[in-house]
């Protein structure tokens, strides 16, 4: 069982939460992941690690409404217990001075690159931060990006804040302005796919960091597997971060939509749940 | 003189296979008292049983049947558990026809004693009548040991060591202690409570479980070392293997250890109450002729498939399955497509798989593994409609421990390399079970587990490796 510390509710869509987890917060490096199992009919889901505190035992993490799962996470108060909580799970960012570093965020994703761009920019490096979210209410961290960033860019797609625009518009300009190192990207397979296809016109470095369904995390099960330059590799224990421009975002995207009708059914049912006990 | 001898085996009643391919029940209902007896008093008491060399765990099999055959059940489950703690699993799950059974005289001339029934029917018998085993526990030696993984092999070693009065912590990666005992074998086959119950024993005798320990990430090996007298790695197969052809990462085909998580930890069978959900359509395809295969095939049954295929590339007598779960799955309607084998997975434009491209095969020289080799026959393919696929062909060594111990030699597959007493090439590291041998059985991981366990004492106890 996993206490939760602290909830802090970011915006509509997205909670903060602190979870006691002294072994995973001692342990976790930038870029990897938990599974969690809410209660005991729960399913398991992966969540990067956006941030720990090693002294109080703790790991934040950002969870977006999307499915059952996270809306029903969503309802847990502080001093909830969460049933399972499994990680560090994938490989750790390969942090090295490079130079110019982009980090590219579509929506929650700020939350999961925030710790990368951290040890990027402890390891020497400029880095830059790109944000791109619906609209100004969903994109977060921006903040906590600008204590430490040499620079944070926020493109919205409805123009309610920065640029209006996509992070692709936003990313194009600075290609033409600045040399730039790598590129990293995280956030919904579209978002990274056209970041990748991007980049790779301008010969930029990019890594991704694949969103992929998972249940175990060990390589077990294979549900996670992603093609890299044409070679199945398994998500959770080869990833979960890759090469983009070798990633097949198309089969990534198809792949994210296995189970569409159960989704919809597990969460309109559970909706339908909450508003009986209302 | 003696009265007149069975020739037959009693048999075990069984739900019948209508009812029961809409069920999860276990299949197989066991013997009642009264025909365990009968099948007891076909042991002919052999002054020099071979049935004992036959078990990988050397039960002392003629001394158990003996106790029947006096209706003492108990006195002949503490016989079993002097070498083995887990009957209620091995009288269920153990290739027993070609173990302690296929070597048992009787099956010289008759039906071989039914061995492995009579010991599923005194682990039942104690559940029900609510006793829990009394164990005895040797004094405390103020030894630690780490085992990782909670599947055959590791609990086998946990408990043995627990016993021998080490302090003994399991390690699990999943949110369920068993390993394949829980996520793979399917409930008609092993009831969870079944090992639930087993599990329950351990902890009665201290052994302490931590389950979501995933190690070599939240701990390595050597940190394990740092807090513990020696390891026991009893870490599985662990990676699906895949054929490596065109299409294989549609949707709707799943590794036999995804479909078979989904469903026996995950319950998805039971979505939408429990979360994770499932797909089988009307029509499933399992590619493979091992247990696997079955277990995954009959499965897919249950959960509501109008047909289900087994398709495998070699001929009914190279199917690695035992052939009880092969007349089980025929008597539940799976079809098996014999001599041929997938070249390619056609989806449609959603990326979900359609069709199977299938080649017909043929039977050339016996290879390596002794079974003749299987030969595509040139311009036989042809397109086998499917809504799912589950791969079903082995696994491979998982890495996420080797990988963090460097000085953990590992042969050319990644399974860990140790000598028959598990002990590998890292002082106070014991390895065993499929981690080491590669995909194998529930009793060949416990025997494994038993052999180590013995070693493990010897080590914690004089400090002597090798």
């Amino acid at each position: 069982m996993y206490r939760i510390v602290k909830k802090e509710k970011m915006n509509e869509a997205v909670n903060k939460f602190v979870i006691e987890a002294p072994l995973i917060a001692r342990k976790r490096k930038p870029g990897q992941f938990i599974i969690l199992r809410l209660h005991e009919k729960g399913e398991r889901i992966p969540i990067t690690i956006a941030d720990s505190d090693i002294e109080k035992g703790t790991i934040t993490i950002y969870v977006q409404k999307i499915g059952k799962t996270t809306y029903e996470f969503g309802s847990f108060k502080e001093g909830d217990y969460i049933l399972d909580v499994s990680g560090p799970l994938g490989n750790p960012t390969p942090i090295e001075k490079k130079g110019n570093i982009y980090c590219i965020a579509g929506g929650v994703g700020a939350a999961e690159i925030y710790p990368i761009a951290k040890a990027y920019k402890e390891e020497g490096n400029n880095v830059y931060v790109i944000i791109g979210a619906r609209n100004k209410e969903l994109v977060i961290m921006e903040k906590e990006f600008k204590s430490f960033a040499d620079g944070v860019y926020i493109t919205t797609d409805d123009g309610s804040y920065g640029r209006k625009g996509f992070v692709s518009d936003e990313l194009l300009e600075h290609i033409n302005n600045r040399k730039i190192d790598e590129v990293i990207a995280v956030g919904p397979a579209i978002m990274m796919k056209v970041i990748s296809e991007l980049t790779l016109k301008y010969k930029i470095p990019t890594l991704c960091s694949l969103n992929a369904i998972m249940i175990d995390g060990t390589g077990m099960c294979g549900v996670c597997r992603v093609e890299v330059d044409g070679i199945t590799k398994y998500a959770c224990v080869d990833g979960p971060e890759f090469d983009a421009h070798k990633v097949n975002f198309d089969l990534l995207m198809k792949r994210l939509k296995s189970y569409l009708d159960e989704e919809r059914i597990s969460l309109e049912q559970y909706k339908h749940m909450i508003g009986e006990r209302r | 003189m003696a009265k007149k001898i069975r020739k037959t085996r009693v048999e075990m009643p069984k739900q019948n296979p209508k009812g029961r391919i809409k069920n999860y029940n276990e299949v197989a209902l066991g013997f009642s008292e009264e025909k365990a007896i009968e099948e007891a008093e076909r042991c002919i008491q052999c002054p020099d049983p071979t049935c004992i060399k036959g078990c990988p765990v050397e039960i002392n099999i003629k001394g158990f049947i003996k106790k029947i055959q006096e209706k003492d059940y108990e006195g002949a489950l503490s016989v079993i558990r002097i070498t083995n703690l887990l009957p209620g699993i091995c009288g269920r799950v153990c290739p027993q026809e070609e173990q302690c059974e296929e070597v048992c005289i009787m099956g010289k001339r008759f039906e071989p004693v039914a061995i492995g029934r009579l010991e599923r029917f005194v682990a039942d018998f104690e559940v029900g009548q609510g006793k829990k085993p009394e164990i005895k526990l040797q004094p405390s030696t103020g030894k630690k040991v780490a085992v990782v993984g909670s599947g055959p092999a590791g609990l086998t070693v946990a408990s043995e060591l627990a016993q021998k009065g080490h302090k003994v912590v399991i390690f699990e990666a999943l949110h369920k202690p068993g390993g394949v005992l829980i996520y793979g074998i399917p409930e008609f086959r092993l009831p969870k409570k079944v090992v639930e119950q087993e599990i329950e024993n351990l902890k009665a005798i201290g052994v302490e479980i931590r389950l979501n320990h995933v190690i070599g990430k939240i701990l390595t090996v050597n940190e394990l070392l740092e807090d513990f007298d020696a390891v026991f790695l009893g870490l599985g197969a662990g990676l699906p293997a895949f054929m490596k052809i065109p299409g294989e990462n549609l949707i709707g085909i799943y590794s036999a250890n995804e479909f078979l998580t989904r469903i026996n930890l995950m319950k998805a069978y039971l979505f939408p109450e429990y979360d994770t959900p499932i797909k089988v359509g009307k029509k499933v395809a399992v590619i493979g002729a091992g247990n696997v295969a079955m277990d995954a095939v009959r499965s897919s049954l249950r959960l509501g498939a109008e047909e289900a295929h087994i398709i495998y590339r070699r001929s009914r007598k190279e199917m690695p399955a035992r052939l009880e779960e092969i007349e089980n799955a025929e008597e539940e309607g799976v079809i098996f497509d014999l001599l041929v084998n997938p070249i390619e997975y056609i989806g449609d434009e959603n990326g979900r798989v359609k069709a199977i491209k299938l080649i017909k095969m043929e039977l050339g020289e016996p290879d390596d593994s002794g079974r003749r080799r299987p030969v595509p026959i040139k311009g036989s393919e042809y397109l086998f409609n499917v809504d799912t696929v589950v791969v079903a062909i082995g696994q491979k060594a998982n890495p996420l421990v080797t990988s963090t111990t460097p000085d953990l030699q590992t042969n050319k597959w990644g399974n860990i390399k140790a000598d028959e007493y598990g002990r590998t090439s890292k002082k106070g590291v014991f390895a065993g079970g499929d981690i080491v041998t590669g995909a194998a059985t529930v009793i060949l991981a416990m025997g494994a587990g038993r052999k180590s366990a013995v070693a493990i004492d010897e080590y914690l106890r004089t400090g002597k490796w090798k």
